[in-house]
C-alpha cells in the first residue's frame, strides 16, 4: 500500500485515522448487522421448535448424510476462497482464476443440494405397510392411525413439507432460504470479480481489496451455515442434543 | 464491457436541480434530509391535529373510526421513522464531518443513496393514504396485521416502506461508523470527539444492530401475508407474542436511537451558552454507551401485561429502573455544566433548557411505567401517549429545534431573528405542556388510547378540550419557527464564522462552509480544540500542509454521481411492484425495479472514482 506520490484525495482511498481501509471497516460493520439478521431468524426457529401442530417434522424429512455432503462442499469452498486470495497476492493470476471458479462451483453445488433438498421435502411422501409398520415417527404414526383403521393394506400421505404446512416448514424454509440467498449473492459476486480480473489493472496483487471483501463475506456465510447445520439439522434429528 | 455496466461520464459540476439530484456533498445531503424530514414532521403534525380535533369533545364526528385508526398509525410511524430519525440524520450529515475535521463522509455516494432511499420509503408510506393507509398502530401487533383482519394494501405499504427506510438507515449508519472511526483529523482521538459526534456514533452502532431484527419481523409478516406462512398464525400454532418480542427488541433500542442524538445536541449547546466546558465529559460519554448497552435489556417492559410471568416482569422492572441511572447522570452533568456559568439565554439555549425540563418529566413517568404492577394500570391508557410525547416531543423535538437554531448560522450562512426565536420557544414550551400534560390526567382516569371518541359522561371532556387547545398554541409556535428559518435563510444578516463563541471545529470555518470544508485539515490538540485555540492556550501555528498529504495540490473532491438516485428509484419501483404484485404480469413490476436497482449498484461500484479528465492532468 505504499503511496509514492501524494494521491489526490478522493473519498475512499485517502489516508485513514486507524490505517484500516474504509471499505473493510464497512464490511465488518455489515457482517455485524447480518449476525443480528440471522440471529433473529435462528431465534424464531428455536422459539417454534417442537411447536408444530402436525408433521412432517425434522426427523421425518432430514437426511443427515446428504446434508453433511453439501455442508462439506460449502466448507471446502471457504478453503478454495483462501487459496484464490493467496494466489492473487502472489501474482498467480491463473491460480487465482482457477480457485475463484472452483469456489463458485462449490457454492453452486451447495445451492444445487439445497434445491434438491427443498423439492424432496416439499414432495415428501410416506407409505406405510399396515401389517408390519415397523418403527414409526409421531407423524407416521398419525398417518398409520388415519389410514390403517379400516383394514387397508397401505396407508400413505403425499402432503409433504411446504412452508404453509406447519411451523417447522415456515421457519425452516425461511431460515435456510435466506442463507441460500446469501450464498447465491456470493456466487454472483465471485463471478463478477472473476470477469473483472480479465480487465487490465482492476484486480492486481496490490489491488486485492475487492477479493478480500468478497472472501470475508463468503467465510461469514459459511460460518452461519455451521450454526444452521448444528441447530436445525443435528439438534432436529438427534434428541440427545 | 462498454454497454454494461453503463459507463456514462460522471456529472462534472452540475448546477441547479441536477446539482441536487447528483450531489454527494454531505452538507447538501444534510440539508435535503432536514427539509424533507421537516415536511414529513408537518404531515405527521397535521395527522395529529385531526386526531385532536376529533377528540376535542365527546362523540364528535370529524373523522370516521376507520380514518382515525389510520391517523394514529400514520402519525406514530411518520414521527418516528420519517421525522425524528431523519432530522437527526440531517445533523449527522451536516455536522459530523465538520466536527471531526473531515472533508466529507467515508462513502459520499452511499450517503446520497441513503437520502434517496429514505425519500423513496417516505413517499411510499405517505402515498398509502391513497387507497387506505395502515391502521394497526405504529407497532403493528399481530394479528391485527394479518390478511384475515386487514386485507387491504395499507399494511403492505407500511411493511415495504419500513423495509426501504431500514435500508436507508443501515447504509447511513455503516457510513457514519466508518466516518467517525476512520476520518478524524490528526490528533482527534476518540476521547476528544465532540459529544454530538459521540452520541451519533453510539446511535449508528445501535441502528446497525437493531434494524435487522425488525427487518426479520417484517419479512416474517410479509411471508404470512403474501404466502400464507404460519409465523403469526395461531391456528397453526404460531404465536402473536413473537411479533411483540421481535418488534420491541428492535423498538426499545430504537427509543435510544431517537433520543441519543438529541442528548448529543444538548451537550453541545449547553457548554457554549454557559461558557464552560461540559461537566464530566467522560462520564457523559460513558453514560451514553451504558444507555445504549442497557437499551437491549429492557424491551419486555412494553409487554408487562402480556402475561410473561412474575419473574420476567420483575427482571424487566429492575433493568428498566437501572437504565434511569445513566440517564440521570447525564441530567446532573448538564445541570453541572450550566451551574455557575455565564449563561446567555439565546434561542438554542432556551430550547436545550426546555429539553432538560421536559425530558426529565418524561423520564419520571417512564420510571412509573417501569414498575410492572403500576404499569398494569397505565397500559393502553392515555398515560402512555403522555409519557412518549414528553420524551419524544419534549425531549427529541426540543433538542432538534435547539440544533436547528444553534447550527442555523452554519448551514444557512445567515442569522435568524433572536426575538422571534424566543417567542416561538415560549409558545412551543407552553403549547406542548397544555397539549400533553392533560393526557396524564385522562390516562389515569382510564381513558384508553386509540379510541376515536368517548361518551359524554366519562369525565374526560374538560382535559381533552384543553389538550386540543394546546395544539393551536403549538401550531402558532411552529409557524413562527418556519417563518424565522425560511425568511432569514433567504434574507437574513450574513453570519460570522463563529457567532456563538463556540467550542468545536465546525465553527472554525466560514459560514456556510466551503464545499471542501477545511482548507487545511486541522490538527487537534485537546478537547474543545477550537475554544482552546481561541484562548491562545494550546494554540500552535498550524503547519502549512495538512495531515493528509495534499500539499501542492488543489483540493480534490469526489465527483457527483447519478447512480445512488438510480438505485433508489429502482428500489421504489420494486417496492410498488411488491405491493401490487398481481398487476398485469405477476411480479413483473418488482422485477423491473430490482433490475434497475441492480444496474444502479453495478454501475456505481464500477464507476471511476474521479472523472477521467481531471485524472489526466496528473
Amino acid at each position: 500500500m505504499a503511496q509514492e506520490h501524494a494521491a489526490p484525495i478522493h473519498g475512499e482511498d485517502e489516508g485513514t485515522t486507524t490505517g484500516l481501509n474504509h471499505r473493510k471497516m464497512l464490511m465488518w460493520a455489515f457482517l455485524g448487522s447480518d449476525c443480528m439478521f440471522f440471529g433473529s431468524l435462528i431465534a424464531t426457529y428455536l422459539v417454534y421448535q417442537g411447536k408444530s401442530l402436525e408433521g412432517p417434522l425434522p426427523i421425518d424429512v432430514f437426511d443427515i448424510p446428504v446434508t453433511s455432503i453439501s455442508t462439506f462442499v460449502l466448507l471446502m469452498s471457504s478453503m478454495s476462497m483462501v487459496l484464490a486470495y493467496s494466489a492473487l497476492t502472489k501474482n498467480n493470476m491463473k491460480g487465482f482464476r482457477i480457485w475463484m471458479i472452483s469456489t463458485a462451483i462449490m457454492g453452486a453445488t451447495f445451492i444445487g443440494f439445497q434445491v434438491y433438498e427443498f423439492s424432496s421435502f416439499a414432495n415428501h411422501h410416506v407409505e406405510i405397510d399396515c401389517v408390519s409398520p415397523g418403527e414409526l415417527t409421531k407423524y407416521e404414526q398419525h398417518i398409520f392411525d388415519d389410514g390403517c383403521s379400516s383394514g387397508e393394506a397401505h396407508a400413505e400421505s403425499h402432503e409433504g413439507l411446504k412452508p404453509q404446512t406447519n411451523l417447522f416448514g415456515t421457519t425452516f424454509y425461511t431460515l435456510t432460504g435466506f442463507h441460500g440467498a446469501h450464498v447465491t449473492l456470493g456466487i454472483v459476486w465471485l463471478l463478477s470479480l472473476l470477469l473483472l480480473s480479465f480487465k487490465k489493472g482492476v484486480i492486481t496483487p496490490e489491488k486485492n481489496l475487492d477479493v478480500d471483501l468478497a472472501a470475508l463475506y463468503w467465510h461469514f456465510v459459511d460460518v452461519v451455515w455451521i450454526v444452521i447445520f448444528t441447530v436445525v439439522y443435528l439438534f432436529g434429528v438427534f434428541p440427545g442434543f | 464491457m462498454s454497454t454494461f455496466p453503463i459507463s456514462i461520464p460522471r456529472p462534472v459540476h452540475p448546477t441547479g436541480i441536477w446539482g441536487w439530484f447528483t450531489t454527494i456533498d454531505h452538507k447538501r445531503i444534510g440539508i435535503l434530509y432536514g427539509v424533507t424530514a421537516f415536511i414529513m414532521f408537518l404531515s405527521g403534525g397535521i395527522e395529529a391535529t385531526l386526531m385532536r380535533l376529533q377528540l376535542a369533545g365527546p362523540e364528535l364526528d370529524i373523522v370516521s373510526a376507520a380514518v382515525y385508526n389510520q391517523l394514529f398509525t400514520m402519525h406514530g410511524t411518520t414521527m418516528i421513522f420519517l421525522a425524528i430519525m431523519p432530522l437527526s440524520a440531517a445533523f449527522f450529515n451536516f455536522i459530523i464531518p465538520l466536527q471531526i475535521g473531515a472533508r466529507d463522509v467515508a462513502f459520499p455516494r452511499l450517503n446520497a443513496f441513503s437520502y434517496w432511499t429514505f425519500l423513496a420509503g417516505a413517499l411510499m408510506l405517505k402515498l398509502s393514504w391513497i387507497g387506505g393507509a395502515t391502521d394497526a398502530g405504529w407497532f403493528g401487533y399481530a394479528p391485527l396485521t394479518s390478511v384475515a383482519q386487514n386485507p387491504g394494501t395499507g399494511i403492505d405499504f407500511w411493511i415495504i416502506s419500513l423495509q426501504i427506510l431500514g435500508i436507508a438507515s443501515l447504509a447511513a449508519s455503516f457510513n457514519f461508523i466508518v466516518t467517525i472511526i476512520n476520518m478524524r483529523a490528526p490528533g482527534m482521538t476518540m476521547m476528544r470527539l465532540p459529544l454530538f459526534t459521540w452520541m451519533s456514533f453510539i446511535t449508528a452502532i445501535l441502528l446497525v444492530l437493531a434494524f435487522p431484527v425488525i427487518t426479520v419481523a417484517l419479512i416474517e409478516l410479509t411471508f404470512d401475508r403474501y404466502f400464507m406462512f404460519n409465523f403469526f398464525n395461531v391456528a397453526n400454532g404460531g404465536s402473536v407474542v413473537l411479533w411483540q418480542h421481535l418488534f420491541w427488541v428492535f423498538g426499545h433500542p430504537e427509543v435510544y436511537i431517537l433520543i441519543l442524538p438529541a442528548m448529543g445536541i444538548v451537550s453541545e449547546v449547553l457548554p457554549v451558552f454557559s461558557k464552560k466546558p461540559l461537566f464530566g465529559y467522560k462520564t457523559v460519554v460513558l453514560a451514553g454507551a451504558i444507555i445504549a448497552f442497557m437499551g437491549w435489556m429492557v424491551w419486555s417492559h412494553h409487554m408487562f401485561t402480556v402475561g410473561l410471568g412474575a419473574v420476567a416482569n420483575a427482571v424487566f422492572t429492575v433493568t428498566t429502573m437501572l437504565i434511569a441511572v445513566p440517564t440521570g447522570i447525564k441530567v446532573f452533568n448538564w445541570i453541572g455544566t450550566i451551574w455557575g456559568g455565564s449563561i446567555r439565554f439565546n434561542t438554542p439555549m432556551l430550547y436545550s433548557l426546555g429539553f432538560i425540563a421536559m425530558f426529565l418529566l418524561g423520564g419520571i413517568s417512564g420510571v412509573m411505567h417501569a414498575v410492572s404492577a403500576h404499569d398494569a394500570q397505565q397500559q393502553d391508557t392515555y398515560f402512555v401517549p403522555a409519557h412518549i410525547h414528553y420524551v419524544l416531543f419534549g425531549g427529541a423535538i426540543m433538542a432538534i429545534l435547539s440544533g436547528i437554531f444553534y447550527w442555523f448560522p452554519k448551514y444557512s450562512g445567515k442569522m435568524f431573528n433572536e426575538r422571534q426565536g424566543k417567542i416561538s420557544f415560549w409558545l412551543i414550551m407552553i403549547g406542548q405542556n397544555v397539549t400533553f400534560f392533560p393526557m396524564h390526567f385522562v390516562g389515569l382516569d382510564g381513558m384508553p388510547r386509540r379510541i376515536y371518541t368517548y361518551a359524554d359522561n366519562m369525565g374526560w371532556n374538560f382535559w381533552n378540550g384543553v389538550a386540543t387547545a394546546g395544539v393551536f398554541i403549538l401550531i402558532i409556535g411552529f409557524l413562527l419557527v418556519m417563518d424565522n428559518i425560511g425568511r432569514h435563510w433567504k434574507n437574513g444578516e450574513p453570519a460570522p464564522a463563529d457567532p456563538w463563541d463556540a467550542r468545536t471545529l465546525e465553527w472554525s470555518i466560514p459560514s456556510p462552509p466551503p464545499e471542501y470544508n477545511f482548507e487545511e485539515i486541522p490538527i487537534v490538540r485537546s478537547l474543545d480544540d477550537w475554544w482552546e485555540t481561541k484562548q491562545g492556550g494550546a494554540y500552535k501555528e498550524v503547519p502549512a500542509s495538512g495531515g493528509l498529504g495534499d500539499e501542492g495540490h488543489e483540493i480534490h473532491l469526489p465527483q457527483p454521481s447519478y447512480w445512488p438516485i438510480v438505485t433508489a428509484v429502482g428500489l421504489f419501483i420494486a417496492a410498488y411492484g411488491v405491493v401490487f404484485n398481481d398487476l398485469l404480469i405477476p411480479w413483473a413490476l418488482a422485477a423491473v425495479g430490482l433490475t434497475i436497482g441492480f444496474i444502479g449498484v453495478y454501475s456505481w461500484s464500477l464507476e471511476p472514482v474521479n472523472d477521467p479528465e481531471e485524472d489526466s492532468t496528473h
